[in-house]
């Protein structure tokens, strides 16, 4: 695409250490080797391999069986320190995040900030105070170095590796991504943010995420993405494992603007326990192909789980998005709400799961699924499925498709709007209901990034 | 020098069924003109003509602004020019907010040749304008943070167009129907908000059923139509006498458009 505008790349002629193409033990081994882990975790990755191997691929969803899993490279490092400072972030790599604001935006409203480039976080940062209350906003990697019980009671038990095909590869060659333990009560009230950038093409980054927040904790974190324009495909494939304590509020938001040769196949899961709040805000703009459906587990009663997604399919991508929600307990609740936009050729699709186990009685769960079509060349579905072994549960839900239309264009067009400007405005405001549950910059973003793929649009 | 907006033997048709048959119209800057006649006679066809809706297929004659053929140009360079329809069903746009519809809007007409993209007109002076325009025209300042008539009743949309009209000082202004389902004190803020802003710059076609808008606003010229066309040109008087006897005597005085009229009601 024309109007992506991160589609620069730096070189990679500097790098420390870059694995040679494709995917077996030894690669798995040879990172681990450099990572210096515990034999626990190389058996860890091992096992993750062989059950990666012996999963078949998804037939759902969408075309996956197109990705040549050999032509990747696992692991490439850039830099070879994390570092505290932007300055002493190796010059081809700072300017880039310049680029992306990073610098800026942390200045201005981050409590803390961590940037991976390929494999590795090669920049961190936390407010002091943050880190004086006992807040932990690390790479993983340090995580599993420096907090190894803290880091073992949770890692791979949210998602165990053969949750997925995808999640069994994370598991065997993960590396960076975030760990963050909020202590009991501490309240962060700026956002703390990453920021994935992918720099070469056939690359596979595959970070690995870690987020507890102990009780009456609250914490938001931001990430976001981007991937330069190459004619072949990287893979991107995360695994988020959360967990919300009793009284906890987390709210997880993603602004994910891959190129369009990115496959994004990514695990997250939330545990949400008695009277906590997670929330997942999850905003898709780039990548090839995104599969990607949230979910929360509500442990205890008083549990609820939001998510908010916007996807929007332009030429040449399809979004298979949407959330899970897993009432285990009584008295927990429910919402999802999706909006999602096809355009030029472009496919978005919804699937979501709400699933009830027996003994979760007085559940409540909420789904509503708003769907705009920009053109006919586009497509939109809707798959909703609902497993429900309780019958006292009130379970809502509401799906609408719209063509956008006409009379709107013509009425924007008469005050002066251009048809692309008109056709922005309406579809900005298709999603305003969820941009303005995003901080401001974030909303300011989102906005520039939907006015980005609106422009040269029509004729 | 004043502008002219000319229309010439103007032919329309809708899906192959010919609705105007040769409208020929000139109207100038400063002039205030009712149109008036039975529903369906095509008066708001001619409206959305003119401002530029894509379902009308003009199968003859021309439409000009100061010489500049009209028909050539989509809905927002029409705007650009200084042509305003104040819409008789003003659309809603779930989402957007009044004031950025309405900024984008003015930065626009203000700015003809400003490409997507480009800068707005500054914030702090806009909210100036707006704050003042919205006043004058007695509409709440909340209505800026609102949806674009998102669950406004019928009278608010109709402000909502003539807000739009006041900032946005369009040379030609056609106001469709803009007092057609408002109460008394409705239809005199409106005629009051239009009466403000009418004068030399700018000329006023108002197409309406009633006298009432036309009480604030006298016009010079008041025109019937009938299945199609302009059958009469008369001043104020007309606009009165038609109120007052309905359309009778003007389709004995134009029996070969009557039967036209009578013909497309009995197909119907």
């Amino acid at each position: 695409m024309d109007d992506y505008q991160f589609g620069f790349h730096d070189p990679t002629d500097k790098y420390v250490f870059k694995s040679r193409r494709g995917l077996d033990r030894e690669i798995v081994y040879q990172i681990s080797e450099l990572k210096k882990e515990p034999k626990w975790m190389r058996d860890f990755r091992i096992s993750s391999l062989e059950t990666f191997f012996q999963k078949p691929m998804p037939s759902w969803g969408g075309a996956v069986e197109e990705i040549d899993f050999q032509n990747i490279f696992y692991y490439m490092k850039a830099a070879a320190n994390l570092e505290k400072s932007w300055e002493d972030v190796p010059e081809d790599i700072r300017k880039t995040y310049d680029r992306l604001g990073i610098p800026e935006a942390e200045k201005k409203y981050l409590a803390g900030v961590k940037a991976q480039y390929e494999s590795e976080v090669i920049y961190g940062s936390l407010q002091e105070d943050l880190a004086k209350q006992g807040v932990l906003f690390t790479d993983t990697d340090s995580a599993l170095r420096d907090h190894p019980d803290l880091f073992r009671e949770y890692f791979g038990k949210i998602i165990p590796p053969n949750d997925n095909k995808f999640a069994a590869l994370n598991s065997a060659v993960w590396s960076g991504g975030s760990f963050i333990y909020v202590p009991p009560g501490v309240k962060i009230e700026f956002p703390l943010q990453a920021y994935f950038r992918i720099n070469s093409e056939n690359m596979g980054q595959f970070e690995r995420t870690l987020i507890i927040v102990d009780e009456g904790a609250s914490a938001h974190y931001v990430e976001g993405c981007t991937a330069p324009t190459y004619s072949s495909e990287s893979l991107h494939s995360a695994v988020v494992e959360i967990v919300v304590k009793r009284g906890g509020r987390f709210r997880y938001t993603t602004i994910q603007n891959w190129s369009n040769n990115v496959y994004n196949l990514v695990t997250k899961r939330a545990m949400a326990y008695g009277d906590s709040l997670m929330e997942w805000v999850d905003g898709n703009l780039g990548s090839k192909l995104t599969m990607k459906y949230p979910s929360i587990y509500l442990m205890e009663p008083g549990a609820r789980g939001e998510t908010l997604s916007i996807a929007f399919a332009n030429h040449g991508q399809h979004q298979d998005a949407g959330a899970k929600m897993v009432h285990c307990a009584p008295n927990t609740s429910s919402r999802v709400v999706s909006k999602s936009i096809s355009k030029g050729g472009g496919r978005a699709s919804y699937r979501g799961l709400v699933k009830v186990e027996k003994g979760a009685t007085n559940c409540k769960s909420n789904v509503v699924c708003d769907a705009l079509i920009l053109d006919s060349k586009s497509r939109s579905d809707t798959y909703p499925y609902i497993e429900a072994e309780d019958d006292q549960i009130s379970l809502e839900h509401e799906a609408s498709v719209s063509k956008i239309g006409e009379e709107q264009l013509f009425y924007l067009m008469s005050r002066g709007m251009t048809e692309a400007e008109a056709s922005a405005m309406i579809v900005t405001g298709f999603i305003e209901p969820l941009v303005k549950e995003l901080p401001m910059e974030y909303a300011v973003e989102m906005n520039r990034l939907i006015e980005l793929q609106m422009e040269g649009s029509v004729g | 020098m004043s502008a002219i907006l000319k229309i010439s033997d103007l032919r329309v048709a809708v899906e192959g069924k010919p609705i105007l048959k040769g409208v020929n119209l000139e109207i100038r800057q400063g002039e205030i003109h009712a149109l008036m006649g039975p529903n369906g006679c095509g008066k708001s066809t001619l409206a959305y003509v003119v401002a530029g809706h894509p379902k009308y297929e003009i199968t003859g004659g021309a439409i000009e602004l100061d010489g500049v053929n009209v028909l050539e140009l989509d809905p927002c360079q029409r705007a650009r020019l200084g042509i305003f329809l104040a819409f008789q069903y003003p659309v809603t746009i779930p989402g957007v907010k009044v004031s950025d519809f309405l900024r984008h809007a003015v930065s626009n007409v203000r700015n003809p040749d400003r490409k997507e993209g480009e800068g707005l007109i500054p914030m702090k002076d806009f909210r100036k304008e707006l704050k003042d325009r919205m006043s004058e025209i007695d509409i709440d300042s909340e209505f800026a943070r609102r949806y674009l008539n998102d669950g406004f009743s019928g009278g608010e949309k109709k402000r909502m167009e003539i807000l739009q009209l006041s900032l946005l000082r369009p040379r030609f202004a056609i106001l469709d129907e803009t007092d057609s389902g408002l109460d008394s004190d409705a239809v005199r803020a409106v005629s009051e908000g239009i009466n403000k802003l009418h004068g030399p710059h700018m000329g006023v076609l108002i197409i309406t059923h009633h006298e009432r808008l036309l009480e604030f606003n006298k016009p010079s010229f008041t025109h019937v139509m009938l299945a199609g066309k302009i059958v009469e040109t008369g001043d104020a008087s007309l606009a009165h006498d038609l109120h007052a006897n309905g359309y009778a005597a003007v389709r004995e005085r134009h029996p070969a458009e009557a039967a036209e009229e009578q013909a497309v009601t009995v197909k119907a």
